[in-house]
């Protein structure tokens, strides 16, 4: 397989606060229309992981590719990069100051230089994928948090990624919440997106992720197909942990 | 003459301050304005230098009694630079707008901090230079958070331009004082000014607080709980 079939490579990715090293050499390639599922305690860098891969948290050390172009060490090309590179927050960042369509357009506008009509037609007909045309005039503030988060990964969407970043995209959600949104992101699995997706929906990971990969201390511990780290006596970890909180591998 | 066919008299020439004094404020608070805003930018988002000169300008025009800021441009700065022939009008205007500026980039850049953290990173993330996040995302917010404190600038500048005064400029007070020199009656004189000058705060803040309502987001900014 040669580097083109990746739309993602990420190699030896390190990360530390001070003192704290919160990425320990993380490396791992992204294949099209793939869906990895990142797992683990807090605080074990799953986030960060996220963020050092759009560059909003620069790595110490490592390097990432995207479509084969370096991201790391970009410079000024970072936006063009990030374009490219979606990111869903666990706290939505809607542009509190405007309307659902106007959050969804205004990267669109501002960014792609699009025209009004055309990126008002893109922007309602991402909403419409996320069943939130009929919201389109309403402000965040009048949105719940699922309707929230559904607009924010249409605002994702109408940038055309190569794939996007979910970053525990609905622990800020109650239960009927989280349902609405994995919804929409089984549906964009579906279709063929390719999704990084860190949660502790195990559900979700079971019946969407093509590998997870459970991260542990700033490095991937174990990883693997749901089945296989599931079901398979040699991996351990995972299964201690999910066991802790739960004991069952979700709906 | 009785009082009141004084008042009368007067009172067309006492309202041709009105219009200097609005000047002023006009003048002074779009400069305030047009400095202001680009500190507070710069105060938050710029490198350390211009943090500090920004930190150096406010602590300056906020350290100092108007009318010695006057004075010290009036008969000093100005004609220093070889700008000796400026008019009162003009001296007054730019120097009540140097001083607003530094409370105004006071206000900016408390509301520019008050916007919360996510909505740069998310505006960034999509691809935006912080140029255009703050431009697109961040002034949007800012400004109006900022408004109800911004609103308090008219008033300020309002009754600080009765200090112009003191170098000549033709507002309304200084009509005031020449009128009760013409008739020598003074209080019914600077009673009518001082109407004058509280009808004009009650009119400029009525639209400001329109403004405030119009430019007001469901569940954003001074509204909002």
């Amino acid at each position: 397989m040669n580097d083109n079939d990746y739309v993602l490579r990420v190699e030896d990715i390190h990360k530390s606060f001070g003192d704290m090293e919160v990425l320990r050499g993380i490396s791992f390639d992204v294949q099209r229309g793939e869906t990895k599922v990142f797992i683990g305690p807090s605080g074990t860098g799953k986030s960060t992981l996220l963020r050092c891969i759009n560059q909003l948290t620069l790595p110490d050390r490592g390097r990432i590719w995207l479509d084969g172009e370096e991201v790391t060490n970009s410079g000024a090309r970072i936006n063009y990069f990030r374009q490219k590179i979606g990111m869903v927050f666990q706290n939505f960042y809607l542009f509190d100051h405007l309307t659902a369509v106007r959050n969804v357009e205004l990267a669109l506008l501002k960014v792609r230089g699009m025209g009004r009509a055309e990126a008002r037609e893109k922007a309602l007909t991402e909403l419409r994928q996320v069943g939130m045309e009929e919201w389109a005039d309403h402000y965040p503030a009048e949105l719940s948090g699922g309707q929230a988060q559904r607009v924010s990964i249409a605002r994702a969407l109408a940038m055309d990624p190569d794939v996007i970043l979910f970053d525990e995209p609905t622990s800020a959600l109650d239960p009927e919440l989280t349902r609405e949104v994995l919804e929409v992101m089984r549906r964009l699995a579906r279709q063929g997106m390719t999704m990084l997706v860190v949660t502790h929906e195990m559900g979700f990971a079971c019946s969407v992720a093509n590998e997870i990969l459970f991260m542990e201390n700033g490095v991937v511990a174990e990883r693997g197909a749901p089945d296989m780290l599931l079901h398979d006596p040699r991996f351990t970890r995972m299964k201690e942990f999910i066991g802790r909180f739960d004991g069952r591998p979700g709906d | 003459m009785d009082v009141l066919s004084i008042l009368i008299d007067w009172f067309p020439y006492l309202l041709s301050g009105v219009a200097v004094t609005l000047g002023l404020v006009f003048a002074a608070l779009g400069l305030g304005f047009l400095l202001g805003l680009p500190m507070a930018i710069g105060q938050v988002y710029g490198s350390r230098p211009v943090r500090s000169l920004v930190g150096v300008y406010v602590w300056f025009f906020r350290g100092l009694p108007i009318l010695v800021l006057l004075f010290l441009f009036w008969f000093g700065i100005f004609p220093g630079l070889g700008l000796g022939d400026l008019s009162a009008f003009v001296v007054g205007a730019v120097v009540l707008g140097l001083r607003g500026a530094a409370y105004q980039s006071q206000i900016f850049r408390g509301a520019i901090q008050s916007v919360a953290e996510g909505q740069m990173i998310a505006a960034r993330s999509l691809g935006m230079s912080r140029l255009t996040a703050i431009r697109s995302v961040i002034l949007p917010q800012a400004m109006r958070i900022a408004l109800p404190g911004w609103s308090n600038e008219y008033p300020n500048i309002l009754t600080d331009s009765a200090v112009c005064y003191a170098i000549g400029v033709a507002e309304l007070l200084t009509l005031a004082s020449r009128i009760v020199a013409q008739t020598n009656v003074m209080m019914p004189i600077y009673l009518a000014t001082a109407g004058i000058f509280i009808i004009m705060n009650y009119g400029g803040l009525k639209v400001l607080h329109g403004l405030e309502k119009r430019v007001a987001i469901p569940g954003f900014g001074a509204g909002a709980v």
